[in-house]
């Protein structure tokens, strides 16, 4: 094994093989679109994030502090809309399962090169009618776009959802990218029980993006028709049934939600296992925990809409199932518990956001428990308990693993490593700023305050206020990831094949990869896992 | 990356090891695909059947608009044409350039008169003002709501209408490989995955035709 | 604002309170149990088997059936008991006693409006008996809305085209807030009024006075009420602040101009007509948003709100007045 001072860039590797703008902007490789998806995520990422340090910002006080009512609804609508839509979703599928799950099979790219390259561009085809509404005049909707009100307000509702049904393609040509590559091109040896966990998550999460995102599509093609005809299907004025909407829309959006956090879910199950240095723990519980959550998500959409005025039969059964959808989540936590029993921990960064993932995806996954009971789920709907309750799953979850997952793979991906001091003090800045800010909102929340408010009565200002301040620490330990990890780009120092000693194919070629994966064609000789029968060393 | 070099026959890409694994993945690719479709429309007919409970009456009487002799010989020229195609791949698959090139422009005809049926159809409905939704001025019908069944229609058969728009698309482009020999006995995959589009694109029509046409 | 304000749940004040804060409770002692454990796990493995040195072959272990079936089980019946007792409470919430009192709720953009048996109605301030059951049915004239009293543990969505229902059996005498929490637009977040319990003897009395000014009250000073009570002040300011709507202040005896081009001067009927008929006249710079108030006010109020606005005027008609003047129609017409 090579020591620390030998490690080298590969003079010829897919960043530079072949060189110029236009071999990116017309590749086929998996590696580059994965890091062209990557850029644009990030882009839509920041963009988010302002509108979330605004959002904060005004709500420092009761009062009108940097802006007026419609602005501040549009920034919560843009805040969710870009979030969700453009960054969440294809996060950790489109831009680190891209450049990843290839890698991780020993395949030399994903089923369908061409149609991945148009999945970019569909992408950014959406996003262009995004950023046409926010340049505009931004929906002021809220991102779910309840009916009627989506279908009177004179905000640019159109070209916003229009924006979303293109994304719906993106997304649904890389889950079915992925469902293929993962049948049919895995590398000789690499049998389904052999597979990292990582492509197990993404398999659900792709099985998810195929069978639900069909289903927004055709709910937007509805709403825009009802705002250009009125076709009356959705609005009560001309027969129509707002209720139905809500049905429509949870139907993708709750499954959404899981094409959210099972990729997250997928990453933790690396790293806790390669910084464990251990064989993860209950390794076919944890690949059919995943399909058991993609299956049963699309059976508790209703738990959106208890106080809707649904039937009661009808809540009952919706919150039965899903007290089962918990049951797989918390497994997997026990189980990544377990891996750590009697490994050897490292607390490197992407290890230290991965621990952040398990504590405040354990808090988001409890305070679930508290909404999936019908009684309490009446008190606390709509209340910033539930705001509190999907951003510790969304960012505490998927966010967290995601940044794990960067961190992981960053030394893959530009064949440098960052500066592991200053990550550690953003990963703490993220972990304390996002409990300040939302563990906040889970008292505000029970004590009755309502979401998406402008202004609120005085007794719940200490809480808003300190809620704020916590959203702009978590701002400033971006600020110095996004230093770190840019200067890392440019100056880290080079980290060699493996710079983390893990077992899984990704690690076996050089870094970056070359143009086509890797200079042979790789044969399985062990088990991405095997961490008590093969001594692996790291570069770094 | 086409590396003729090392035994890799042309139309296979870089990253399959052998013809019949990229076949497979195509065919796997396809059925995905198809299933995305049938969800997209299945949002479609949910609609349909909340209102139809909800209307049930309205329903009835607003079906009796649609004309179901032109309905009944779109529904025959839609199966025809599916198994026109059938024939085009199987002409293909035995190295009849030929006749595969004049079954799929019989089948592409079909799909045309498919089309010109449906615009009398749909002119003639425009000329009564049985529009969808706030557009709707037609008088002759009592009941419920009656543009939310015209609404309903016009999207099914719209959406489908899209969906045949796109087939006759790919049953060109295959009729241009085809001339250009691209396609023969041994790498037919392309114009399989054509044909199972537009069995789809029928099979949506015969669901469509009594739902809407033939309501009891 | 209540005692009885806990760090988590505010004091609850109905019947249903005590079942669901047990539930809540329940599931966050055992949350909080479950919390320390994973807790105290993660820092003590990493305590105890941090890497040191090289990291050598670990532990083979990985699969305990034992463990795993544990760690199934136990969360599954934790999770079945809270199903079945939100299952319980949840029913307590719907099934509407059958003594009890109905009162029609309207939410509409951006007030809520009540409107009783008696053939009262009012707005933002919803007055009930304590120890009553009491059955809201709930609509809304516009989008969704949600019903939403945090000290009685209920919610339910108001929606434009059909009713829902929800109940409640307030505990105490006081004065509730009353949210709305479903989105509804620019002031989605001023949409709070009161839920006002009293004893059965003030709301006996309350129903009495509801229907007129109370003695000695002059008209303006009801007006005056009407304008805080029937959500006037939502949004016309009276201290000549533009908000959603023209201010009340000096603009009795001057001249508006319309979104039309025309204008008049400000009369008795032109206020009538924009209680009654807010979109008639649309003053320039601002939109059509007013509901209207056909039915909901009856002529003495009206009176009143006139009255109350003429009070306002920079130059206030005296009492004896040119009365007539407020029947002639002042209108000029402008070049377009």
């Amino acid at each position: 094994m090579s020591t620390a001072s030998a490690n080298v860039i590969p003079e010829r590797n897919y960043l530079n093989d072949p060189k110029g703008l236009k071999s990116w902007l017309l590749t086929k490789d998996h590696k580059r679109i994965g890091l062209m998806y990557l850029f644009a995520i990030m882009f839509f990422f920041l963009l988010g994030g302002i509108f979330a340090l605004l959002i904060r910002w005004e709500l420092l006080t009761p009062a009108v502090d940097i802006m007026e009512h419609d602005t501040y609804n549009k920034m919560f609508t843009l805040h969710g809309a870009v979030m969700i839509f453009l960054f969440i979703i294809p996060s950790i599928p489109a831009a680190l399962g891209n450049f990843v799950l290839p890698l991780m099979l020993g395949a030399k790219d994903v089923a369908f090169p061409r149609l991945n390259l148009a999945s970019w561009y569909v992408y950014c085809l959406g996003a262009l009618f995004m950023i046409y509404a926010l340049v505009t005049n931004p929906a002021d909707t809220g991102w779910t776009f309840y009916t009627p009100y989506s279908t009177q307000t004179n905000t640019a509702v159109i070209s916003t959802t229009l924006g979303v049904f293109i994304l719906g393609f993106s997304s649904i040509f890389t889950g079915l990218n992925f469902i293929v590559t993962i049948h049919k091109l895995r590398a000789p040896g690499m049998t389904w029980f052999r597979m990292p966990l990582f492509a197990w998550g993404t398999y659900a999460t792709a099985i998810l993006q195929v069978l639900a995102t069909p289903v927004i599509g055709i709910t937007f093609v509805l709403l825009i028709m009802e705002r250009l005809l009125g076709i009356g299907i959705f609005d009560p004025a001309l027969g129509g049934d707002p209720v139905l909407y809500q049905h429509f829309f949870w139907f993708y959006s709750h499954p959404a939600v899981y094409i959210m956090i099972l990729p997250g879910m997928a990453i933790i199950s690396e790293t806790v296992s390669v910084f464990s240095h251990k064989k993860i723990f209950g390794y076919k519980l944890i690949a059919f925990s995943s399909l058991g959550i993609a299956f049963v998500s699309f059976l508790v959409w209703g738990h959106h809409m208890f106080t809707s005025g649904q039937s009661e039969l009808a809540a009952i059964m919706f919150s039965f199932l899903t007290f089962l959808v918990g049951i797989p989540s918390g497994i997997k936590v026990f189980n990544w518990l377990a891996t750590m029993y009697r490994g050897s921990i490292s607390l490197e960064a992407p290890m230290l956001y991965t621990l952040s993932f398990l504590i405040l995806f354990t808090i988001g996954g409890i305070t679930g428990i508290f909404l999936g009971a019908l009684a309490i789920d009446i008190h606390v709907h709509d209340t910033y308990f539930v705001v509190a309750h999907f951003h510790y799953v969304m960012m505490g979850g998927t966010v967290m693993a995601f940044l794990a997952g960067i961190h992981y793979w960053w030394p893959k991906i530009w064949g440098r490593m960052y500066n592991e001091f200053w990550a550690k003090i953003a990963c703490a800045l993220i972990f304390i700023g996002f409990n300040m800010t939302f563990f906040t909102q889970f008292i505000m929340g029970t004590q009755g305050m309502p979401r998406r408010y402008f202004t609120y009565l005085e007794q719940y200002q200490p809480m808003h206020g300190f809620s704020s301040i916590g959203a702009f620490v978590i701002g400033a330990g971006f600020v110095i990831m996004a230093v770190y990890l840019i200067a890392a780009i440019f100056k880290g120092r080079p980290a060699g094949n493996n710079p983390w000693g893990s077992l899984s194919f990704e690690w076996l070629t050089s870094s970056p990869p070359p143009h086509g994966n890797f200079d042979e064609e790789p044969v399985l000789e062990h088990g991405p896992y095997d961490y008590d029968t093969i001594e692996v060393v790291a570069t770094k | 990356m086409h590396d003729v070099a090392d035994g890799h026959p042309s139309f296979l890409q870089h990253h399959f090891f052998e013809p019949e694994q990229q076949a497979e993945a195509a065919k796997l690719g396809t059925w995905l695909f198809l299933l995305t479709e049938i969800l997209l429309f299945g949002g479609l007919f949910c609609a349909y059947a909340v209102y139809r409970a909800w209307y049930p009456d309205m329903f009835y009487e607003a079906h009796l608009q649609l004309n179901v002799v032109l309905g009944a010989t779109n529904t025959v020229v839609l199966i025809t044409s599916s198994v026109t195609m059938a024939l085009a791949i199987r002409a293909v698959q035995m190295n009849k350039s030929k006749q595969a090139i004049w079954l799929l422009v019989a089948t592409l005809a079909f799909a045309c008169t498919f089309l010109v049926i449906k615009y009398f159809e749909y002119s003639h409905k425009f000329h009564l003002g049985q529009l969808p939704g706030k557009y709707y001025s037609f008088t002759g019908l009592e009941g419920n709501n009656p543009h939310v069944f015209f609404s309903v229609y016009f999207l099914m058969t719209g959406l489908h209408g899209f969906h045949v728009l796109g087939g006759m698309g790919l049953i060109t482009w295959m009729i241009v490989k085809v001339s250009k020999g691209k396609l023969s006995g041994e790498y037919y995959t392309p114009i399989e995955m054509t044909g199972l589009y537009w069995h789809l694109v029928d099979m949506i029509w015969i669901f469509l035709f009594p739902l809407l046409y033939l309501i009891g | 604002m209540d005692n009885g304000q806990t760090f988590w749940m505010p004091a609850g004040h109905s019947t249903v309170a005590g079942d669901v804060d047990a539930l809540f409770y329940f599931i966050f002692y055992a949350s909080l149990v479950l919390m320390a454990l994973v807790t105290a796990a993660i820092v003590w493995f990493i305590i105890k088997y941090r890497r040191r040195g090289k990291a050598g072959l670990t532990d083979s272990r990985a699969h305990n059936t034992a463990l795993e079936i544990t760690w199934t089980v136990i969360p599954t019946i934790l999770v079945f008991i809270i199903f079945a007792w939100g299952f319980k409470a949840y029913l307590r919430l719907n099934v509407v006693p059958a003594n009890a009192m109905e009162i029609n709720v309207t939410g509409q953009r951006w007030f809520w409006s009540f409107q009783y048996p008696e053939g009262i109605s009012a707005v933002n301030e919803l007055v009930v008996p304590e120890d009553k059951p009491v059955k809201l049915l709930l609509s809304s004239k516009d989008v969704i809305h949600s019903f939403y009293v945090p000290n009685f543990r209920i919610k339910m969505d108001v929606l434009p085209n059909r009713y829902t229902v929800a109940w409640f059996e307030a505990t105490d005498t006081g004065s509730y807030n009353l949210f709305c929490t479903e989105y509804c637009g620019t002031k989605h977040s001023e949409m709070i009024g009161k839920v006002k319990v009293v004893t059965q003897g003030e709301y006996q009395k309350w129903l009495e006075a509801a229907q007129g000014p109370s003695e000695g009250q002059s008209l303006a000073d009801y007006g005056r009420q009407l304008y805080q009570s029937r959500a006037c002040v939502t949004c016309h300011s009276i201290d000549g602040k533009p908000g959603t709507a023209p201010s009340f202040l000096h603009i009795f005896g001057e001249q508006a101009t319309f979104e039309d081009g025309t204008s008049l001067v400000v009369d008795e009927n032109y206020i009538r007509e924009s209680i009654l008929e807010p979109r008639a006249r649309i003053v320039k710079g601002y939109q059509p948003v007013m509901p209207t108030f056909q039915g909901m006010l009856n002529d003495v109020q009206l009176n009143a709100l006139v009255a109350f606005i003429k009070s306002l005027a920079e130059h206030p008609p005296t009492e004896s007045g040119d009365q007539g003047d407020a029947n002639r129609e002042s209108t000029t017409e402008s070049e377009n």
